[in-house]
């Protein structure tokens, strides 16, 4: 019998309570338990960022998260970004710029970026590089990333 | 990942004594950005893991505690690079916080954690080393210091004992005026391993230290107390024999995928140079990090 923990969180702004299992990780959780597939499963190891997700307001790869860890923590997964289920401004310069090909590591991408911006407003593009360092495209749309935040950083102007 | 038990003690004796209890089957847990890895990969296999980031002791983060500066053991690389004292005394430790790993591991992993899991490459022990540091354990038998060039053995392995659990990193408030550099030699700029992670502190007493890592089963200290090499006017051959003699600790493992010996046997002489002009030119004032 594997024992399971109480945990309460907020997840994108909406307070859940769940039994996990001391081996699950957030990113488990995030996906199997709260349906919460944006946020992607890849290398699992923490070199990949297709995970990432902002908790308690940074960003972590969520495979290394336990999910009994989060208890009382504040997340935001990529479904948080779009709260009325349409691309931010953030989201459209991918889609503006071509950096969405496959696809399959944008959320992660989008996450990165938007705590990129939080942090530096207005980044240089070595900046923009540093902050998505850990995010990888296996498409190799790093120009076309890299582009975008910057073309966002002005229309957002936060 | 295997199953196992979660225990979150909200004091160190509650963590010490769960150590104590549970004996080799316990692991600690601090950033996760090792453990979790080797959890799922089943290298680490502990039936309970004991999760250190509540601990009441461990706060705050970064304290100054009379000649010393207190880093404990749940702070994040992003802290150690974000802190004022840090920042102005330490700055070669911040220019290491500051490569380890991405964003998202800079958020999650710790400098206790980088010091315990003692990897060679260990982008923060060159800069600990050269500054001085010493870790703190604390144990059923009460608390003790270890300077941290006692600390590391090999790979994996250090000083501390079973059922003691590291619980701050402490930092020697400099008690003269240090210029410091740390480099490192990556494969790919952002988010990797180090091939060659280097500190030199040069301080205004003509002592330079130099502290070198990836180069061998652990991280290695050596000091020169001539004054040679902190004298810029000192002969090229005469610093460079000092060097060879500092860097005959050089061991690097030929079975590396990141780079080869002699690679790593070259940059380290590379880098040596690299990191002592800036060290002196920092002390000098010329040069900020």
């Amino acid at each position: 019998m594997i024992p399971t923990y109480p945990i309460e969180l907020t997840v994108n702004g909406r307070r859940r309570r769940l039994g996990v299992a001391a081996h699950h990780s957030l990113l488990d959780v995030l996906r199997d338990d709260l349906e919460l597939t944006g946020t992607k499963e890849c290398c699992l190891v923490g070199e990949c960022g297709a995970c990432t997700v902002r908790l308690d307001g940074r960003i972590v790869d969520s495979c290394l998260v336990l999910a009994v860890e989060a208890d009382a923590s504040d997340v935001t997964t990529i479904e948080g970004l779009t709260p009325e289920g349409r691309p931010g401004a953030l989201q459209e310069a991918f889609l503006d710029r071509g950096a969405v090909q496959c696809g399959f590591c944008i959320p992660g991408q989008v996450v990165a970026a938007d705590d990129l911006l939080r942090r530096i407003p207005h980044p240089t593009p070595a900046e923009v590089q540093e902050g998505l360092a850990g995010n990888l495209c296996r498409c190799g749309c790093y120009e076309q990333i890299t582009d975008a935040v910057l073309a966002a950083a002005e229309v957002m102007d936060r | 990942m295997r199953p196992f038990q979660y225990a979150r003690p909200a004091t160190l004796a509650e963590a010490v004594a769960l150590l104590e209890a549970y004996g080799p089957e316990a692991r600690l847990l601090a950033g996760g950005t090792d453990l979790v890895v080797r959890l799922r990969d089943g290298t680490a296999r502990p039936s309970v893991v004991i999760d250190v980031k509540r601990i009441a002791e461990l706060r705050p983060a970064i304290r100054q505690v009379g000649g010393h500066l207190v880093i404990s053991a749940g702070t994040v690389m992003t802290d150690v690079a974000e802190d004022e004292q840090v920042r102005r005394h330490f700055p070669a430790l911040v220019e290491a916080a500051e490569v380890v790993g991405s964003v998202q591991i800079r958020n999650r992993a710790t400098l206790a954690g980088n010091v315990c899991n003692a990897s060679p490459a260990a982008d923060t022990a060159p800069p600990l080393l050269v500054y001085g540091a010493e870790a703190v354990a604390c144990g059923t038998a009460g608390t003790r210091r270890i300077g941290l060039d006692e600390f590391f053995v090999r790979s994996g392995e250090t000083t501390l004992r079973q059922g003691e659990m590291l619980t701050a990193i402490e930092l020697p408030l400099p008690a003269r005026r240090m210029g410091a550099a740390h480099l490192r030699r990556t494969r790919r700029r952002g988010h990797d391993l180090a091939s060659v992670t280097l500190c030199c502190g040069v301080d205004e007493g003509g002592v330079t230290r130099l502290a070198y890592g990836s180069v061998g089963p652990r991280p290695v200290l050596v000091v020169d107390e001539s004054g040679t090499l902190a004298d810029p006017a000192a002969a090229a051959e005469a610093k460079a024999a000092i060097f060879e003699r500092m860097f005959a600790s050089a061991s690097p493992s030929p079975r590396s995928m990141r780079a080869s010996p002699e690679y790593r046997l070259a940059m380290l002489r590379v880098l040596g140079a690299r990191a002592l002009a800036t060290a002196i030119a920092r002390l000098a004032g010329r040069e900020r990090p």
